[in-house]
């Protein structure tokens, strides 16, 4: 199973190139030893490429699999089947050593801006690290990271203080001064803006995007928020319990969503506009989608169907493909 | 709040780190100073013995056999007339130094076993194997064989106890390390290509300086005691060197004719081992160990009496208000220390009506909610204003009042849902419990109206949940459950802090609606503490925003949402790309520069005009809340009707690489100042 990229017009020309990131029937289980085989797969077949300058969005509720599969793709999770390939390398079971090599053009944000800066090191220790790492002197990773913090809005005095001396959104700005202090082609954004207020989220989502058009980066774009996910994304994947919903173009995955899963999605997302919102509302409500406390479906078939509306014996016996429809990949037998 | 540190090198700062929390946490506590000092003047003066020590341990003084404290011999004498105070003192180094092997190699092993462990999951089942082998050993019985083999070397037994010790550090620190380990900076480094050994070395060790230095300190006082012990049966130092031990040895053999020469060897190892234990838990209790989320008695009767007093002052209300009818007067809330987190917040809730408070974090809405329930945490008190609920002002109500008021008139539904709910318990239990509680129900009609209640909530196989515990559903669920549990005594107001924060989407929506349709049919009214614009067009009828401690706009909600008036709500609708969708999604989203301002950087003008797009002279005096020029809501805005005639938008701005407005606060201030935590909740 595997997802057709689609293409804009724009992008044909770069068809021929190998994508930045290609992520074939990736398939991950937790646990070890002989017992990972028999676990449930908590990511399961999961196909998509990201190009060169492309965002692409992963959404999806808790248990989605989709902070997962970030940790595959970053080496921080073993992966039971299928493969990563990184500019048409293949990155599925490196070593730290390995790592290293690539470490500097594949890099990350997390979600939480608490705990993703080591609180005992100074926020120049915690900025250097990837520097020093490859064998920069610490004069030099000092001003790289002077120079970093001032292009995410901070001021350069702040080499020397500690993550605690800094509010939520100046500790996220320091994370994407982190991850980009080593010019990297890939970024990894797990969750990256959730835990911020409105307007601080707004102002990291903003440099986001500026960081994005400045240097070329592509991002993977990881968030629960569809919302969130369309505005920096060109193209969103949608996953349910560890597979492929739907995926496709944001604009057209979030106005005029397939699967009934992206639908009620979509709908349950609410809008700061009452009178809108009570359209929203009565259409969710016509939607028909099960509560999720629903009992979890059983191994085989599609993963949503005991939630689905649309639901037939088809959909417990056979898993839907991904088939093409209008501009969007949908799995599912009856959308 | 966290202290500022002065800007200076990383280097001094790090030391100065680490030390402020360690001698804190000393000196602050009597045992922990005075076994500091007792453990420092001992190592002192066991270096310092040869200098000033008055004898020899070996000179014997015949005339002052078995005697008491005298001017010669300051501690008295033994039975071969040896002075008391040289013989401690000169065995003192010997007995802290070899003690102190034990600790190095005890703690030493068990922390690199800790590390190694933690970084690898093979290497943890290895490890835990052999460690619960070593801990599965006859420790003493290993030492007398050790001692059989090759006699009293002390040092080398130390070493031997210090590995034996280990497997107990090894279980105590796996678990810190472990909890380090998974720490998203440890992931970043990861990412970085950094080594399982550079990890464990630069991101967990650090983590662990606390525990090793608790366990160094508890086992220096069991090597103690293991070296008297030892000596005591005849396995220390070979005579006639002497040994603590050894010295309390032959006092039991003089115990009826020189009870006195038992005094001074005891006294000192008890104090030592004493001061070391003392230093231990003074170091290993955490500065917030003793407090809760819940105020003390004590301090709760002290904010009554404060908050009597404060409503006394307030002026009277002239007409009381309805039952069921919640109405809140220039209610005020702050520290004891005197910071304000909440100023001047009134608003009326009528019965059947939702009112959102919204805002960003460090606006005070969650205050605000707390205070309704007289739940404030420890330190924070109603400091002035009231909160008439049909008629009754629970400001200045007491303890006591408020207990037959929480659950039955006003309930609280909590972000966690797994807070509300106690993992020891099944949830049937819970909910029977809090109605029998409640509604003085007997055990049968408590049961029935539990399982009723569930399926009021929406639970479809309420019979089989009854029976689960909390850990075996799941969020949404539990959500629902808490819910139950706060409509079990059938409250008519009901207090959501921020209900649907922590739930998917989906889940957030199937809550919405159950909390939309419990408000219709039982008419309570629900304050709803919120930071969701979207939530608050769900279901809110009302909608207070706040900004800084303040009300900035309040009105209806479709009024308020479609036709905001304070730049400050108009900003944050910019600001929310739940506002857009599709292809009218923009390029960028509107930011508001700064952020929150902390309680004690609260302008005396208005709050909100250094950030804001519109802000002239006339801001920097206080702005009251005032009707708005339609009459449709109040707004504290001296520009409002301006901006509303003039049809202003709040326009988006790029990132400023400008730094001082970025901050908040202006150019002039020291960077220091500038850097403050400013967002940081005071929950």
């Amino acid at each position: 199973m595997s997802i057709e990229t689609p293409l804009r017009s724009e992008q044909e020309t770069t068809v021929q190139r190998k994508p930045m990131l290609e992520v074939q029937d990736l398939v991950v289980r937790y646990g070890h030893g002989r017992k990972t085989a028999a676990a449930p797969a908590a990511v399961d077949g999961v196909s998509f490429t990201i190009q060169s300058g492309e965002t692409v969005g992963l959404v999806g509720e808790s248990g989605s699999g989709k902070s997962t599969i970030g940790k595959a793709i970053l080496g921080l999770q073993k992966i039971s089947g299928g493969s990563v390939g990184f500019q048409g390398e293949d990155i599925t079971h490196t070593t730290s050593g390995k790592r290293r090599a690539i470490g500097s053009e594949l890099r990350a944000v997390f979600q939480d801006p608490n705990s993703s800066l080591n609180p005992r090191k100074t926020i120049g220790a915690s900025l250097a690290e990837p520097l020093r790492v490859r064998g920069i002197s610490a004069a030099a990773a000092r001003t790289k990271a002077e120079d970093m913090l001032e292009r995410v809005g901070l001021p350069r005095e702040a080499v020397d203080r500690y993550p605690s001396q800094f509010s939520g959104g100046q500790r996220q700005r320091i994370s994407v001064a982190r991850a980009l202090i080593c010019e990297p082609k890939l970024v990894v954004c797990d969750e990256a803006v959730s835990a911020l207020d409105l307007s601080t989220q707004a102002q990291v989502l903003n440099l986001l995007a500026d960081l994005r058009d400045e240097r070329g980066l592509s991002y993977l774009f990881i968030a629960h928020d569809i919302s969130v996910v369309q505005f920096l994304a060109q193209r969103v994947v949608v996953l349910y319990r560890g597979q492929v919903m739907e995926s496709g173009p944001a604009a057209a995955v979030t106005e005029n969503p397939k699967h009934p899963f992206t639908q009620a999605l979509v709908a349950a997302s609410p809008v700061p506009r009452p009178a809108e919102q009570a359209e929203r509302r009565a259409v969710r409500e016509a939607l028909g989608v099960r509560t999720a406390s629903a009992v979890a479906a059983g191994p085989g078939g599609c993963p949503f169907r005991q939630r689905c509306p649309l639901a037939t014996e088809l959909c417990a016996t056979e898993r839907p493909a991904l088939r093409r429809m209008g501009e969007a990949d949908v799995a599912c037998h009856h959308a | 709040m966290i202290p500022t540190l002065p800007a200076t090198t990383p280097a001094i700062q790090r030391k100065a780190a680490l030390t402020k929390l360690s001698r804190h946490r000393l000196l602050a506590s009597p045992a922990g100073l005075a076994g500091t000092l007792w453990l420092a003047a001992m190592i002192t003066a066991s270096l310092t013995a040869p200098w000033w020590l008055p004898f020899q341990t070996e000179d014997q003084d015949f005339t002052a056999v078995l005697s008491g404290p005298t001017a010669t011999h300051w501690l008295g004498t033994d039975e071969l007339g040896r002075d008391i105070l040289s013989r401690i003192f000169a065995s003192a180094a010997e007995t802290l130094g070899t003690s102190f092997i034990a600790v190095v190699v005890g703690v030493g092993l068990g922390t690199l076993l800790a590390l190694a462990a933690a970084s690898s999951q093979r290497g943890e089942g290895v490890i835990s194997r052999v460690t619960e082998v070593m801990m599965s050993l006859p420790g003493t019985v290993i030492i007398l064989a050790v001692i059989g083999a090759v006699g009293t070397n002390i040092p080398l037994i130390m070493a031997i106890l210090g590995v034996l010790i280990s497997a107990g550090i090894y279980r105590v620190m796996l678990g810190q390390a472990k909890s380090l380990q998974n720490q998203l900076y440890v992931d970043a480094a990861k990412v970085d290509g950094l080594g399982p050994l550079a990890i464990s070395a630069r991101h967990v060790l650090p983590g662990l300086a606390t525990t090793i230095v608790v366990q160094s300190a508890l086992i220096f006082a069991v090597g103690l005691l293991i070296q008297a012990g030892l000596a005591f049966i005849g396995f220390g130092p070979p005579l006639p060197q002497p040994s603590w031990g050894g010295m309390i040895q032959s006092a039991s053999q003089h115990v009826y004719d020189a009870p006195w020469l038992m005094v001074p060897t005891g006294v000192v190892l008890a104090l030592t081992v004493l001061s070391a234990n003392a230093i231990g838990n003074a170091l290993g209790k955490g500065p917030n160990d003793t407090a809760s989320h819940l105020p003390s008695a004590a301090i709760r009767r002290k904010r009554a009496g404060q908050a009597v007093a404060a409503a006394a002052a307030a002026p009277a209300v002239g007409n009381p208000p309805a039952a069921g009818k919640l109405s809140v007067r220039g209610l005020s809330v702050g520290v004891d220390g005197g910071t304000p987190l909440v100023t001047d917040v009134s608003f009326d809730v009528e019965p059947g009506i939702v009112l959102g408070l919204v805002g960003e974090s460090g606006c005070g809405k969650t205050m605000t909610a707390l205070s309704l329930m007289g739940l404030l945490p420890s330190g924070v008190a109603v400091t002035g204003g009231q909160i008439l609920w049909n008629g009754k002002n629970l400001a200045a109500a007491t303890d006591k009042d408020m207990e037959s008021i929480r659950g039955r008139d006003v309930a609280l539904i909590s972000q966690e849902p797994m807070r509300a709910l106690d993992p020891m318990f099944t949830v049937g239990y819970q909910l029977t419990s809090a109605i029998r509680r409640l509604r003085s129900m007997g055990k049968a009609a408590a049961s029935a109206e539990a399982l009723s209640l569930l399926e009021k909530v929406g639970i479809v196989d309420a019979k089989r949940i009854l029976k689960t515990y909390p850990h075996q559903i799941s969020g949404g669920m539990a959500q629902r459950v808490a819910i139950a549990l706060a409509l079990s005594g059938r409250p008519r107001l009901l207090v959501a802090d921020e209900p649907t924060t922590a739930l998917d989407v989906t889940v957030q929506a199937e809550i919405l609606s159950l909390l939309r349709s419990l408000v219709k049919d039982t008419g309570m009214s629900v304050v709803m503490v919120t930071h969701d614009l979207g939530v608050v067009a769900d279901i809110c009828d009302q909608v207070a925003v706040m900004y800084a401690g303040q009300v900035v706009e309040n009105g209806a909600t479709a009024s308020i949402l479609d036709d905001p008036r304070h730049p400050y709500t108009l900003a944050l609708l910019a600001a929310d790309p739940h506002a857009n969708s599709g292809h009218d999604m923009p390029e960028r989203l509107a930011t508001i520069k700064g952020q929150v301002p902390q309680p004690k950087d609260w302008p005396g003008g208005c709050r909100f005009a250094a950030r804001c797009q519109f802000a002239g002279s006339a801001c920097l005096v206080p702005v009251p809340l005032l009707p708005t020029g339609t009459g449709v809501g109040l707004v504290r805005c001296v520009k409002a009707d301006e901006l509303a005639t003039e049809g202003l938008a709040w326009v988006a701005t790029d990132v400023p690489s400008d730094l001082s407005p970025e901050l908040g606060v202006p150019a002039e201030v020291p960077a220091r100042h500038r850097l403050d935590i400013i967002e940081k909740d005071m929950a």
